[in-house]
């Protein structure tokens, strides 16, 4: 048993963190956010340089074919430098749903760009009334001739200001909350019928409202089979969910040690307020919750993710309890920094603002402990006292 | 024990309520309010417009004051009811830097001339004051303070920059701990109680920007700001006994209950128009249990509270047990604010009223709600953080 890396993973692990270190240090980073378009598309031509936006696609589409460990690598270094750019979004979720879900044409066509930098999808799921839940879809597609007409809003897209294609769930059948009947479109962002409200996130980040109305597609574009399309829509939200889970553990990691590095500087009542055991327990805990947060982000991206249960069980794991560690750990950086916790200018208020934004995307804690419990605990059997189960 | 209000108490909480009924502008209500969907910070004229109102009237906008000094003089249990009510009907908040931090010090410390020039204005809300305590480097730490307040003839030159100065932006004057003497065998010894007219010159005012945000507090640097001596509160060098008088001033209300209250109420409303799993979300157990159970964290702080009131009324004043009203208070507070974000989903990521964007999206109830749990993180920071009052508590009360 080992939990190292391949030559070739430490090889990436390497390029992302130099990139991180060299091309995205925090002035960099601030600069970007306050822009108006909220991210340097020089960034993503140098990512498409790297390999980086080819790394979960298959080889012979051009891609690395890597494997839930690499996107791990990938994310997390992100994580540490808070890279704003659309990666998880477009590379992760939307390029793996048309990986999972293209004819060999789509894929042909599509795919190449992606990895290029040329073409940036993103998935635009969420409705006002679904929260998390991804199958709860009021929009509609209705046959017209050849084409289907769309008709939606949706809400809270990421990064859709700097895509240029969006993939949409629609209802072609079935009830708001069914999971059959939901079709994949796939749809030029200027397309008539398509009208983006762009705005910034809390920490940072653009997302967008779409309003869809009458938007005409042709039956070509959908994205895998008609009104079948739910369950792999989960299966890459899980993936992504890991994958955020993965950049969760880097930010983890960066409030962690910085919040070390600052209790052991600040000297109160002539002495460094980590010499106080109140702090210097609180720092143990800190320690503690982020061991148990990569702890099991690794169980997750060990897990066998080709199994749709032992998948579900894994994403939702790794987000209930890193979600968890997010509280413990972001509020406690930010109240041991004190006074320098709570201002903008000082980094540590970032990476919990994304922390904390981490921990509601694709489902909270409450989301995924139900999701989890439901997975796994239906089947308990009662205590049978010949099998020698003493609790007493 | 008896926890029913006397009839005379409950016929001032009707009086209360009818008062704030027929009182409370409507336009400032609406200002407020599309302020709060929008995102944008509230101006001098919201944050004092009720105030001046409840100054017109029998000394309202100053509860605890003595009725010499134009106060109301409301009795312990009359102040918690005035309290409740005006969270209860979702009133501004009066700014407590004048009323309930410096009005307290000039009336018990200060001359008949600094009574007579300073007290009208707090009281009427024509005056807007600051606090100029922290500095960089002394934060809970608060006797290490650096700013130097020379003595030249007349005037002391003061020099040195004060923090977290809240609302400076919008402040007519600051009242100030300096150091007078650096030689002092203790820090405590050698500081004094400044009033400081904000025009003078040599007085500039940064913002500092918080995490949500907003610009709520400032950094306050002073050059040789000449401040007229007659503005020296009490004697030179006994600023420190002034200063924990008013953090014992600062203390009441601290635990904010029935604010607290009316945001969970708020969150009840929006968890009833917000949909989880296909049900409103007020009907998901793991929510509605988070929800109780804060409830019950507040109905425990509120007899706290009730208690401290009780002890208080019978002459026994505040003591360290007002940390304990901090500690949970502010507890409930963030507990409060990350309920809300929660409640909303994914409308907790939309950062509006910023100059990025014009757009506002999402549920109006939905706006800053992230914004609002960010930006209380500060409140088991400020006003001695959380950690200091357990010391305080472990030292005062359980004598460890």
């Amino acid at each position: 048993m080992n939990f190292d890396y391949t030559e070739e993973q430490t090889l990436l692990e390497n390029m992302v963190t130099s990139f991180v270190r060299d091309d995205y240090d925090w002035d960099t980073r601030c600069s970007i956010v306050k822009t108006e378009e909220g991210w340097k598309e020089e960034n993503w031509k140098k990512f498409a340089e790297l390999g980086l936006l080819g790394v979960p696609f298959d080889e012979d589409q051009g891609g690395l074919g890597g494997e839930a460990t690499d996107i791990m690598i990938v994310m997390e270094q992100f994580g540490k430098g808070l890279v704003v750019e659309p990666y998880m979004p477009s590379i992760i979720l939307a390029g793996g749903l048309i990986s999972k879900l293209g004819s060999a044409d789509q894929k042909n066509s599509i795919i190449p760009e992606i990895i290029s930098g040329d073409r940036r999808y993103v998935f635009a799921y969420a409705e006002p009334q679904s929260r998390f839940d991804l199958f709860d879809i009021k929009c509609s597609a209705t046959l017209d001739g050849d084409n289907y007409i769309i008709n939606g809003f949706k809400s809270v897209v990421f990064g859709a200001g700097m895509a240029t294609h969006l993939i949409i769930s629609a209802r072609t059948d079935g009830d708001q909350r069914s999971k059959s009947g939901i079709t994949l479109f796939l749809v030029d962002i200027k397309s008539d019928g398509i009208t983006l409200q762009n705005y910034p996130t809390i920490d940072e980040y653009r997302a967008s409202e779409v309003v869809i109305e009458n938007l005409t597609v042709s039956k070509e574009n959908i994205l895998g089979e008609l009104g079948n399309s739910y369950e792999a829509i989960e299966e890459q939200v899980d993936l992504s969910t890991i994958a955020i889970c993965s950049e969760a553990v880097g930010i983890l990691q960066v409030l962690k040690d910085s919040t070390n590095d600052y209790c052991k500087n600040r000297k109160q009542f002539g002495q460094s307020i980590s010499a106080n055991q109140a702090i210097q327990h609180r720092l143990v805990d800190m320690m503690i919750e982020y061991e148990q947060a990569k702890s099991i982000l690794y169980m997750a991206i060990t897990a066998d993710l080709s199994n749709s249960d032992e998948r579900r069980k894994a994403a939702s794991a790794a987000k209930a309890r890193i979600g968890k560690a997010i509280k413990f750990v972001g509020e406690n950086a930010i109240q041991l920094h004190g006074g320098m916790g709570v201002v903008d200018e000082y980094m540590i208020s970032h990476f919990f603002k994304r922390a904390t934004m981490i921990g509601i995307l694709f489902g909270n804690v409450d989301f995924h402990m139900k999701r989890y419990t439901d997975l796994t605990q239906s089947n308990i059997q009662s205590i049978n006292e010949d099998d020698g189960i003493n609790l007493s | 024990m008896d926890t029913a209000f006397s009839s005379e108490d409950l016929k001032f909480q009707l009086e209360v309520r009818e008062f704030i009924s027929n009182n409370y502008p409507k336009e400032l209500k609406d200002s407020i309010g599309t302020k709060r969907k929008t995102g944008k910070e509230l101006s001098r004229d919201d944050l004092m417009s009720w105030h001046k109102i409840l100054g017109k009237h029998n000394g309202w906008s100053a509860p605890g004051w003595p009725k010499q000094y134009g106060g109301a003089e409301f009795s312990p249990t009359q102040k918690y009811i005035f309290e409740q009510e005006c969270a209860r009907a979702e009133c501004q908040y009066i700014m407590p830097f004048g009323v309930n931090m410096v009005g307290p010090v000039i009336y018990t410390f200060g001359n008949d001339e600094q009574k007579a020039k300073h007290l009208p204005g707090i009281l009427s809300g024509d005056v807007f004051w600051c606090q100029g305590y922290s500095e960089p480097g002394s934060g809970s730490d608060l006797a290490s303070l650096k700013t130097s307040a020379v003595k030249e003839g007349d005037h002391y030159v003061v020099n040195g920059q004060k923090t977290w100065t809240t609302l400076a932006q919008h402040a007519d004057w600051i009242f100030c701990l300096v150091r007078t003497n650096p030689d002092a065998e203790k820090p405590q010894q050698g500081i004094s109680f400044l009033l400081i007219d904000m025009k003078t010159p040599g007085i500039t005012v940064r913002p500092i920007k918080l995490m949500d945000g907003s610009h709520e507090v400032n950094e306050t640097w002073f050059d040789n700001v000449k401040v007229p001596v007659e503005n020296l509160i009490g004697q030179e060098n006994m600023g420190w006994t002034y200063a924990k008088f008013l953090l014992a001033h600062e203390r009441s209300g601290i635990a904010g209950v029935a604010r607290s209250k009316k945001a969970l109420e708020r969150i009840k409303q929006i968890a009833s128009a917000e949909m989880s799993y296909g049900e409103p979300l007020i009907q998901d157990p793991a929510f509605k249990s988070k929800i109780a159970n804060a409830e019950l964290e507040l109905s425990s702080l509120e007899y706290t509270e009730l208690r401290t009131l009780a002890k208080d009324s019978a002459g026994k004043g505040p003591g360290p047990e007002s940390s304990l009203l901090k500690i949970k208070g502010t507890d409930i507070q963030q507990m409060v604010t990350e309920l809300a974000m929660e409640a909303v989903g994914y409308y907790a990521n939309p950062h509006l009223g910023t100059t990025l964007s014009n757009e506002y999206v999402g549920p109006d109830y939905a706006t800053n709600l992230s914004g609002s749990y960010f930006n209380f993180r500060k409140a088991s920071i400020y006003g001695g953080s959380n950690e200091i009052q357990r010391n305080i508590i472990a030292k005062m009360v359980l004598g460890l």
